[in-house]
């Protein structure tokens, strides 16, 4: 800022007002000029003038432009809700992708289950996407109250980096926190006409099979893991015609989505691929709204018991009340009336007493391996989707 | 050799030069090859713009312009369109003042690392949205000092109303120094000094002299600034956590309806959101057809 005019001169034009005047000459110098009222020449008016109009039309403008956004700020403001103010009973739940219809119906039934109680209404927020990038968010700083993410694992990974969440998570609820349970079936288009029957047929020449990234998808993870487990028993355990069989499988994907709800947008309406690996219940749920007798699913002669879990942050409560609201709304989930919401959204419930026969009868008993027969997460993580693992290997080898 | 000297006994060459037929001059080109290329650059523009405009309109009003009205009610939708207005009302605002202040310190004083500020100020064009929203979850995210610190004091910046307006900030922040630097350049500090030489404060100069030669391009740049802010999506998605109706703005709550299999809700807030845009982009062609010429040294510049 080293070639500005200096300083003093408009702080002495300033402090005689507009009577002092300095001008540069031709050479450089400076000259100060004092200038009476009566002799002002006719240009000098003409400038002033010039300046003055200026200045009329101007801070006027200003002002009015900053007035209005200053109102409009305001306003705007006023009228947003107070979020960062938690009330007692505010609850934010963070889940993943195929959950948002089946919550959509819980949050309802337990608010009105909650006032039942003889509590206030409950303000329950949901935050829905990928299970892996929903637990990330939580590890940086999102303030959910409770989880309930496609994989265990996902829940280790908050417990462990944060704390948030006692490492003993899983016994905290019965059958291993998972109130609902589901398994990965085929969703082909009506008449399956590429003949998919099982597993062995995904990797037939024509066929393009659409399943997201199992970096980033929970429900990826399971169906990768379901044709894992699929290989293991047809190939005896042999470990290379296991990941000759999984290479072979993923050089049929053309796409690989970051989350299942992706994948199921890119089958369904997008048209790719010849059959969609997909959670039940969101397979159920494209049939449903995408057109019934457009798609048909198909069981596989195996495939794996996937528990989608659920766990309080601790370290996110706030307030007694708050600690009370979450842990009720995680336990009443194993309720007969929660069993049969989930039923009615497609997924497998343990109870299935309050539920309509007729959507339990979609469900039917499957051949279904678990996590724990094939290690158990805390093996089956780094192995299989760890950095440079059994997925990044087949995948490379592309 | 011979060539260069035009036979009087060939008249015809004087009338006809090379074979260019009669009538038409050098730059111009062959009818059929007009034809074409206006065709195939009308065909680009329906195919890559009007089309898919049309289509999010088409697909909006699919079962009527009443559940397209219904779908807006929505509270969820309605949370998202108040919080894209208020993150734009933050963010235009605080950008033009930046904006103006970094781009008079540019045009009008020479000091060291002038070139590094103006590269630091074009930084957003070239950083990817993501990087950038992932860069404030380093900065303001629970693990890190600053906003470990905030969330303690109850002002959590990441995952809230905070760090959606300053991730938008950071996208938007070149289009309006961008837009006045080189007009401010190109009219010198003459006119500055010579108001000051008459007497005029620094700040008098400023609201008589400098902001009334730079209004309309001031204006422009907040108008482009304004169309990105609301539409910003990859930024935002990364330091938003999707709280639905809290944290939710109208490019992610569009996002959202469509993943919940609610096309109407998911189009018909697509098209406000074009229409917001359209609006903008109205209001700066009416800008270039009435200050064309003010524009032009920026124009120059794009």
């Amino acid at each position: 800022m080293d070639r500005m005019l200096p300083g003093d001169a408009h702080a002495a034009a300033d402090a005689t007002a507009d009577r002092t005047v300095y001008v540069f000459d031709m050479y450089g110098a400076v000259h100060q000029m004092v200038v009476s009222d009566d002799s002002d020449g006719p240009r000098a008016e003409r400038r002033e003038e010039g300046l003055r109009e200026a200045a009329r039309l101007t801070p006027a403008l200003v002002r009015r432009w900053l007035a209005g956004a200053a109102i409009a700020v305001i306003g705007l403001g006023l009228t947003l809700e107070p979020g960062a103010v938690l009330a007692a009973d505010t609850l934010l739940n963070v889940s993943y992708d195929p959950t948002r219809e089946l919550y959509k119906e819980y949050d309802k039934a337990f608010a009105e289950h909650w006032e039942a109680l003889g509590h206030g209404v409950p303000k329950i927020k949901t935050s829905h996407a990928g299970s892996g990038a929903q637990a990330r968010s939580v590890i940086d700083g999102l303030d959910a109250q409770v989880v309930t993410l496609a994989l265990a694992s996902d829940v280790d990974a908050i417990a462990s980096k944060t704390g948030k969440i006692p490492e003993d998570w899983q016994s905290k609820l019965p059958h291993n926190s998972a109130p609902y349970t589901s398994t990965i079936v085929f969703l082909v288009r009506s008449g399956n006409p590429k003949g998919i029957a099982d597993w062995g047929d995904l990797v037939k020449d024509d066929v393009q099979v659409i399943t997201p990234n199992p970096k980033t998808s929970g429900g990826a993870r399971w169906n990768y893991l379901a044709a894992w487990a699929w290989a293991d028993k047809q190939y005896g355990g042999n470990p290379d015609e296991i990941r000759t069989y999984m290479h072979d499988l993923f050089a049929h994907v053309p796409v690989l989505d970051t989350g299942a709800r992706g994948a199921t947008t890119t089958f369904a309406q997008r048209g790719i691929g010849d059959v969609l690996l997909a959670w039940e219940n969101e397979a159920f749920l494209a049939e449903k709204e995408l057109g019934q007798g457009e798609f048909e699913i198909i069981r596989p002669s195996l495939s794996i018991l996937a528990e989608p879990t659920v766990a309080v942050v601790e370290g996110n409560l706030h307030s007694d009340a708050q600690k009370a609201a979450a842990g009720e709304y995680l336990s009443w989930l194993y309720s007969p009336e929660a069993q049969a919401i989930a039923v009615k959204n497609f997924y497998r419930a343990w109870d299935t007493s309050k539920a309509d026969p007729a959507d339990v009868a979609l469900l039917p008993a499957l051949d279904l391996v678990t996590i724990d027969d094939l290690g158990g997460w805390k093996k089956v993580q780094p192995e299989h989707f760890g950095d440079g693992g059994i997925f990044d290997q087949i995948y490379q080898a592309k | 050799m011979v060539d260069l000297v035009l036979s009087p006994a060939d008249p015809s060459r004087l009338a006809k030069p090379a074979r260019r037929p009669a009538g038409r001059s050098v730059t111009s080109e062959p009818v059929w090859l007009r034809i074409t290329l206006i065709c195939l650059s009308l065909a680009l523009l329906t195919v890559l713009l009007f089309a898919p405009l049309l289509a999010v309109f088409a697909q909006a009003l699919q079962e009527g312009i009443g559940s397209a009205l219904e779908s807006l009610a929505d509270p969820d939708a309605h949370s998202a369109i108040r919080l894209t207005l208020i993150t734009a009302a933050f963010a235009v605002p605080l950008n033009a003042v930046f904006g103006l202040a970094a781009a008079w310190a540019i045009a009008k004083f020479d000091f060291r690392g002038k070139a590094f500020l103006i590269t630091l100020i074009d930084l957003p064009f070239s950083v990817s949205p993501v990087v950038a929203g992932l860069c404030f979850v380093l900065l303001f995210g629970a693990n890190s000092g600053i906003g470990g610190w905030f969330v303690a004091n109850g002002i959590p910046i990441v995952f809230a109303v905070p760090g959606i307006v300053l991730a938008t900030m950071f996208v938007t922040f070149p289009f309006v120094a961008r837009e006045l630097i080189p007009i401010m350049e190109e009219q010198g500090r003459a006119e500055e000094e010579a108001a000051l030489t008459l007497g005029a404060s620094g700040w008098r100069m400023f609201r008589t002299v400098t902001l009334p030669n730079v209004r309309w391009a001031l204006l422009y740049g907040v108008l482009l600034c304004n169309a990105r802010a609301m539409g910003e999506f990859g930024a935002v998605a990364v330091v938003s956590g999707r709280i639905r109706g809290e944290t939710t703005t109208m490019p992610l709550m569009i996002e959202m309806f469509y993943n919940e299999y609610m096309p109407v809700a998911a189009f018909t807030l697509a098209a406000l959101l074009a229409l917001l845009g359209l609006v903008t982009l109205a209001a700066k062609s009416l800008l270039e057809w009435r200050h064309g010429g003010e524009l032009a040294a920026a124009a120059r510049r794009h």
